[in-house]
């Protein structure tokens, strides 16, 4: 791995940490905060792909397991990853390396309609989809009665933030492109 | 910089090697899991609250790992209870109060730098497989040197786009704030190769 590949998973790795210092936005009315931080698994994996994705996330939480006050709120250490919501902060990584893949996938086609169908994929399928399990493993919730009973008020802010991320992503690769399309070529 | 949770002490558990402390903790979540009882969960519990003194840490720090997630914890021995038994609820509760405890023992009462240390050795094994210990280390140190950089550059930025009335929108920050990073990458990544 280069010097280059590196440098960019440390980036967005602190970049990771930076989005969690932002204060979460609270819903009118419903009281449930839109926390900026998970909008950064599909930010990562967009831009710098699978693999370097998938590392910086991994890099993050590392962070995080040693001690860094990181999680949004300033939360961190290893009691972060006991608890019964860990599962979403494990599925940040699982997320990155999807939506790396995926984007990388369409590079050379990439317009907002795609980066958004892979953001709500990766960002709130995937996130769901090894969260909702952990938190029905550990809390012994049946996996429909734990989804629809809290998480499914999170999911008009994860579309916001799907959103916005799709934008960054197509504006970032027209600006200053991380992806190489190796991929894409052996379509054309 | 930001600083890590770390309190300063010279407690047995201070002085305990990081690996060690990792292992207890690994095999106490294991032993949590294991048993269903509430009884045995809140001797964990217990356990887990008399280390604090020990390692020279107050009830009151004890209790603060706990404050984040006492709502969700209270919410999740509410709904066991309705849905299945005061006991199933009261297992839950004590046995994530007494992970919570553990695990953030360990963070207190260890150095980030012996933890990423303890990381690094933990990695060796691996390197069979391509890891690289070296590049890990590299990338641990840049990234918490990176995280002061990025807060200055994104104040610049949304200096700058408040001149133009713009700063109250998510993009008009993200994108100058990823571009400028991004280029600030290559310079970075250009210079450490250039001395090496």
């Amino acid at each position: 791995m280069a010097t280059r590949d590196i440098v960019f998973i440390a980036l967005f790795a602190a970049l990771m940490a930076a989005l969690g210092l932002f204060p979460p936005l609270m819903i009118p009315g419903l009281g449930i905060p839109i926390t900026a931080q998970s909008m950064g698994p599909m930010l990562i994996g967009g831009i710098l792909g699978a693999r370097r994705g998938f590392l910086s996330m991994l890099l993050f939480l590392a962070l995080v397991a040693i001690g860094m006050p990181l999680l949004s709120g300033g939360r961190g250490g290893l009691a972060a990853f006991v608890g019964p919501w860990s599962g979403f902060i494990y599925g940040w990584a699982l997320a990155a390396l999807v939506i790396g893949f995926l984007i990388e996938r369409v590079w050379s086609r990439l317009d907002f309609v795609r980066a958004f169908g892979i953001s709500v994929l990766g960002g709130i399928g995937i996130i769901y989809g090894v969260g909702v399990p952990w938190y029905s493993a550990m809390s012994g919730m049946g996996l429909v009665e734990a989804f629809t009973g809290s998480m499914i008020a999170f999911i008009p802010g994860d579309l916001i933030k799907a959103g916005i991320a799709a934008a960054v992503i197509v504006a970032v690769k027209r600006a200053y492109p991380l992806i190489t399309p190796q991929l894409s070529r052996s379509r054309a | 910089m930001i600083g890590g949770l770390y309190r300063p002490g010279d407690s047995p558990i201070h002085r305990m090697k990081p690996g060690a402390k990792l292992l207890a903790l690994l095999l106490f979540a294991i032993g949590m899991l294991a048993f269903s009882s509430p009884l045995i969960a809140g001797a964990g519990l217990a356990l887990a609250s008399l280390a604090y003194p020990i390692g020279g840490l107050s009830w009151r720090i004890a209790f603060a790992q706990i404050r984040p997630l006492l709502l969700v914890l209270i919410v999740l021995l509410a709904v066991q209870t309705w849905l299945v038994s005061f006991e199933a609820g009261l297992l839950l509760f004590l046995r994530f109060a007494a992970l919570i405890l553990a695990a953030g023992l360990v963070t207190l009462t260890t150095k980030t730098g012996d933890l990423v240390e303890t990381l690094e050795r933990g990695l060796s094994p691996f390197a069979r497989f391509g890891v690289d210990t070296a590049k890990v280390s590299l990338a641990i140190s840049l990234a918490i040197r990176f995280m002061p950089v990025i807060a200055a550059v994104f104040s610049d930025i949304r200096e700058a786009q408040a001149a133009r009335g713009r700063d109250r929108s998510a993009i008009a920050l993200a994108v100058p704030l990823i571009v400028r990073l991004l280029k600030m990458g290559d310079e970075i990544a250009e210079a450490i190769d250039a001395r090496s």
